[in-house]
């Protein structure tokens, strides 16, 4: 095929006449001819392909590129861990993270507290109890949860929180707002693991005469745990990275304020977007630096629930 | 309390017949498994509870604000909140909002797919799960982050490609001139809304299409079909409908994307001629409600701004309805 272009034998008498009309070159020709622009095809294919991974990866190279070459310095800098903003202007030098540091991971574990017991038991309920209509109205408002834009679940919470009950805005309303978004992932990732467990183990447990809650507590829950709790660490890697309820809920603030129901809070999304517009050097690498910690934070999150997920994983 | 509950739980002869299937049955009536049950789905009612009553909240604080507006809210360009004669409507939020994410889908969707495929049947086995993880890091990246970098970094490269796009296809209406100058474009907006959902459409697409039966690959290729071919006539086919429940999912993740947005885009100023042009500026509803959430001062504005939110969170409420759906009838069709 790769030898003899398929031309001479459809073209030229006299090729016919030399080899005879019953050349069994001539139909392998044909189909060479044929086949080959399938090969093409399949390679043009595969080029795309491969060409689709490498366009996929550019951003994330160079987002993390122009983060790290730009943030990094700051971070290097003692003081970026331990002193806030206070008292520090765009035109200066100096200042630290630390209180939208602590804001985010105060705000990230009160989520965490209301969510992971909501959505634990939710997702039991899905695998071990639910049944018939009511359980795919669950399961159902869980995917509707999963959608919801962040703005509107702040938006919600502010309805509620604010106009209706007249609260002031504070950490701990923007904890509330977290949670709707956080509580979709865990029950998903939840329901998931305790899918996982084999039916045996309920079923041995069920001969012993165990209560079904008991088995729940003491043989399902602790066989799924470490996919559980991969799935808590990555919802709230996920909620820590939000910023648009903080925009309606959290306003911010330079100083490191610890409180939870009264005053404002910063968090690092929040020290990113106050200042992002901001033209004067100091403040445009505080921003780079601030998105920097987030995403060291946020993978860091990942890393760990990656890891355990390994560590535990007995069942297989 | 173990040694009597031990005895009392022992199923009597006949009582049980399957084991496994009778979950809802198995030992009620005790207070352990009544509290715990109790609570699993105290918890469930609760998911619905909060789904429900977030619709029913943004409808009552909007309704009065609505009731208020002078201007018809489905079909005004208008966005004038404050004041005794407030005016406003949604319309050009939904142009913006939707040719945004349209163009996010149109580049995720075949990128997405293609990316897919090279995890699951192009890449060599050692490099497979790496990529997996590579793509999925950049759902990982927060959305502020992808905003700092759509506006300082990746913006000004991108106005070259939108100034060659005026110059030689402006005769086009979408590609048409218009005030705008920066990389605050709802074409621009759209490319950087692609990037973020690009994970969520190569996840689910890579899931389903792990799942294509081994009969109907090897059927393929036993017919001499090239591996292009039995992709297109095998796992295509049957990863479809995964392909457009990721799709929808996306959808509503663009859709109701907002930080990102709102530092990227360029807001119109009030009175700005329409037009088609995708190189024009504009807000989505979410920047809309982003900008102004330092203005949420009387229950006249706020309930624009929650009515406009509303809006929202119908809109992806039937994405994802979509989504679900489609999903719901793969399972049907596969057990």
């Amino acid at each position: 095929m790769s030898t003899s272009s398929p031309s001479p034998a459809g073209n030229s008498p006299k090729w016919n006449e030399i080899h005879g009309p019953h050349d069994p070159t001539g139909p392998a020709l044909a189909l060479g001819s044929h086949s080959r622009s399938r090969q093409a095809r399949n390679h043009l294919a595969r080029f795309l392909v491969w060409l689709a991974f490498l366009v996929a990866l550019a951003p994330l190279v160079w987002i993390l590129w122009s983060v790290v070459s730009q943030g990094y310095h700051l971070l290097l800098d003692a003081d970026w861990w331990t002193h806030s903003q206070k008292g520090i202007t765009a035109r200066r030098v100096g200042g630290g993270a630390v209180h939208a540091i602590q804001g985010t991971l105060l705000q990230g574990l009160v989520t965490a507290a209301i969510s992971v017991p909501l959505a634990v038991l939710t997702a039991i309920y899905l695998v071990e109890y639910g049944r018939g209509k009511l359980a795919r109205t669950v399961s159902f408002m869980v995917d509707i949860l999963t959608g919801i834009p962040s703005i509107v679940a702040g938006l919600f919470i502010y309805a509620v929180w604010v106009t209706t009950l007249g609260f002031q805005r504070v950490g701990f309303a923007v904890s509330l707002s977290l949670v709707l978004l956080m509580v979709p992932t865990v029950v998903r990732s939840t329901e998931e693991m305790l899918k996982l467990v084999p039916n045996e183990l309920r079923e041995a447990s069920y001969a012993l005469g165990v209560p079904k809650w008991k088995t729940i507590v003491k043989v399902v829950l602790p066989t799924a745990l470490s996919g559980i709790v991969t799935g808590i660490l990555l919802g709230l890697a996920r909620v820590m990275g939000e910023t648009a309820p903080l925009l309606i809920l959290g306003p911010y603030t330079k100083s490191i304020a610890s409180d939870l129901s009264g005053g404002y809070m910063a968090t690092l999304p929040t020290m990113i977007n106050q200042d992002r517009t901001e033209s004067l050097q100091p403040a445009v690498d505080r921003v780079w630096a601030a998105a920097l910690t987030l995403i060291l934070l946020i993978l860091l999150l990942n890393l760990a629930g990656r890891l355990v997920a390994r560590l535990g994983s007995v069942r297989k | 309390m173990t040694s009597t509950s031990v005895t009392d739980e022992v199923p009597g002869p006949g009582r049980r017949p399957s084991l496994g299937g009778d979950r809802a049955g198995t030992g009620t009536g005790r207070l352990g498994d009544r509290l715990f049950g109790g609570a699993a789905v105290g918890a469930g009612l609760l998911v619905i509870g909060l789904v429900t009553l977030i619709g029913l909240f943004l409808l009552w604080k909007a309704i009065p604000a609505l009731a208020g507006n002078e201007a018809n809210f489905l079909t005004s360009r208008e966005w004038q909140v404050s004041g005794d004669h407030p005016r406003f409507g949604i319309v050009e939020m939904l142009w913006t909002t939707v040719a945004a994410s349209g163009i996010a889908l149109l580049i995720a969707v075949p990128v997405g797919v293609a990316v897919a495929l090279f995890i699951t049947h192009y890449a060599p086995r050692w490099l497979s799960r790496p990529a997996a993880n590579l793509v999925d890091l950049l759902a990982a990246v927060p959305s502020i982050v992808y905003g700092l970098w759509g506006l300082r970094t990746f913006g000004p490269t991108f106005v070259p490609v939108q100034e060659w796009l005026t110059a030689h296809l402006g005769w086009f209406p979408p590609f048409s001139a218009t005030s705008i100058s920066g990389s605050g474009t709802i074409l621009f907006i759209g490319v950087v809304l692609a990037i973020m959902v690009l994970p969520i459409v190569t996840a689910l697409s890579r899931e389903v299409f792990a799942q294509t039966p081994v009969s109907h690959v090897e059927g393929a290729l036993a017919l001499g079909a090239t591996k292009w071919e039995m992709i297109r006539t095998a796992v295509l086919p049957f990863g479809r409908p995964g392909v457009i429940s990721a799709s929808m999912l996306a959808l509503g993740r663009a859709l109701g994307e907002t930080i990102a947005v709102t530092i990227i885009v360029s807001a119109l100023a009030q009175g700005t001629p329409w037009t088609w042009s995708l190189l024009n500026g504009g807000e989505t509803f979410a920047s809309r409600i982003a900008n102004n959430a330092a203005e949420f001062d009387s229950p006249q504005k706020t309930g624009a701004f929650i009515a406009a939110g509303l809006v929202l969170f119908v809109l992806t409420f039937v994405v994802n309805a979509i989504a679900r759906v489609v999903i719901e009838r793969r399972k049907a069709f596969s057990e």
